[in-house]
């Protein structure tokens, strides 16, 4: 298969990740250079009541910024923007972020699929959509959305996950691109922009 | 077939946009500047419920069955609430706005998107605690019939109150929460004398004119939905709405920061969203 990123170049990725996800997100994300050209937006499930630490925590470990997502902020390059604690995230076709109270969606808030389709919404086939471990089957319809409109799946290899429900769902769901363990994932991002 | 994806997203956006004009020349309710990413997702939730084959259809359904626009009318109006949400704001409000609502002589409060009522009563707790309430007319408004008929009510499921209850007490509750309900086997019903300062009203946001002269607005979770032209609109209402130097109090994802509106208020707390409106 030749490098899709030859062929396509894709102005935004977005990120599932349930249980696990913090550690999953402190291996990737590094590896991800200061420029990185194109925003990424991460669902990342956890407590309602949890706070910016998790944004805070892995921006001092990143080149990229890393900060929660605001409302009517426009999703910019070189960027990680995390979902806030209990509001949905999507994004809308100026590439802006919108929140919303919507009630949870098959359990979840923010919910993958949520952002995952609004996002495929937004940019079609240039969008690379990567759902990593996780306990239950959220991201599986939204990849299967990104797939449909041309974009590029990827999911963390089931053996590699520190919960193997959400990346199997994705599998099933989705006609998937590239299914790599996550020390490959940061590496398989960072390539697809080189020079 | 990347070109037919886009051409269909095309059409449904086009769809989307008559639908909504539909709504508002036929019913008067505008979601015209409503977030395009929000609509889109409960649209097409309702045309699969609805088993509608695409947006033309529900736009032709939607003209000529009102009971069909109830039920999006339902489903575009979220109602998700609960007593002292964020409490550590409502400790806030309770330490620093109160003391200063109390220099007036009459305090006019205007809860805008009301929703099923939970906060309002929040409100009236706490004002009763500070030993403000009989000095204040609130004003509880939605544009959502039922939302509001519900807040009227006062009554709210059982399994909700445990989360009521720490909530309350992490927003400094003086009293014990009980005092102001009763509960039945499935259910709390507020105390009838919290209600006797609250005016709840239909009124929208989008096309009803402002209210004036109050001291305190309280808009919570309800411009996350609209776009940034309906938000500076909704600001200049609140703007016009409220006395010089009265308080703005928005969610906790919301702000003023990135409107042109946010030069005509200086956040209180930047954190907490709470703004005081210019001299």
């Amino acid at each position: 298969m030749t490098s899709p990123a030859k062929r396509v170049p894709y102005e935004a990725v977005v990120i599932g990740v349930s249980a696990g996800g913090l550690h999953a997100l402190r291996v990737i994300l590094p590896r991800l250079p200061k420029n990185f050209p194109v925003p990424v937006v991460v669902v990342q499930h956890r407590g309602s009541e949890s706070d910016g630490f998790f944004a805070q925590y892995l921006d001092q470990r990143c080149a990229v910024q890393v900060k929660e997502a605001e409302e009517k902020e426009t999703a910019a390059p070189g960027t990680v923007y995390l979902a806030p604690a209990n509001y949905h995230l999507l994004l809308e076709d100026d590439r802006t972020f919108s929140l919303t109270l919507e009630s949870r969606v098959r359990f979840a808030r923010p919910s993958i699929d949520v952002l995952f389709e609004s996002a495929a919404d937004v940019y079609g086939s240039r969008l690379i959509g990567i759902v990593l471990t996780g306990a239950n089957d959220d991201g599986s319809r939204g990849l299967a959305a990104i797939k449909k409109r041309g974009g590029l799946a990827v999911v963390q290899s089931p053996d590699d996950a520190e919960v193997d429900t959400m990346p199997k769902a994705a599998l099933q769901a989705a006609k998937v691109d590239f299914v790599l363990p996550l020390a490959a994932i940061g590496q398989f991002l960072a390539n697809l922009y080189k020079e | 077939m990347i070109d037919t994806t886009s051409d269909h997203k095309e059409v449904e956006d086009l769809e989307i946009a008559l639908l909504l004009e539909g709504m508002f020349k036929r019913y008067g309710y505008d979601f015209r500047d409503y977030s395009l990413a929000h609509l889109r997702r409960r649209l097409r939730h309702r045309m699969e419920s609805s088993s509608l084959p695409d947006m033309g259809a529900m736009l032709h359904r939607v003209l000529r069955d009102r009971n069909f626009f109830e039920l999006l009318l339902r489903d575009l109006s979220i109602n998700v609430t609960e007593m002292f949400r964020d409490p550590d704001i409502y400790l806030r409000i309770r330490t620093e706005v109160v003391s200063r609502l109390k220099t007036y002589p009459f305090v006019k409060i205007w809860h805008a998107g009301c929703a099923t009522g939970e906060e309002v009563y929040s409100m009236a707790i706490l004002l009763h605690e500070e030993e403000l309430l009989e000095r204040c007319q609130i004003y509880a408004t939605d544009f959502n019939q039922l939302a509001l008929k519900k807040a009227k009510e006062g009554i709210y499921a059982l399994d909700q109150i445990r989360q009521f209850t720490t909530n309350y007490q992490k927003g400094g509750g003086r009293e014990s929460f009980s005092d102001y309900y009763t509960a039945d086997d499935h259910s709390v019903i507020l105390k009838n004398w919290l209600k006797k300062r609250i005016v709840f009203a239909d009124h929208n946001l989008v096309t009803d004119s402002v209210f004036s002269e109050m001291q305190l607005v309280v808009c919570r979770n309800v411009l996350i939905y609209f776009n940034r032209d309906l938000q500076n609109r909704i600001f200049q209402t609140f703007y016009e709405s409220l006395c010089p130097g009265g308080f703005l109090w928005l969610g906790s994802k919301e702000s003023l920061r990135l409107s042109p509106m946010g030069k005509r208020f200086d956040p209180l707390f930047a954190d907490e969203k709470i703004y005081k409106r210019e001299l």
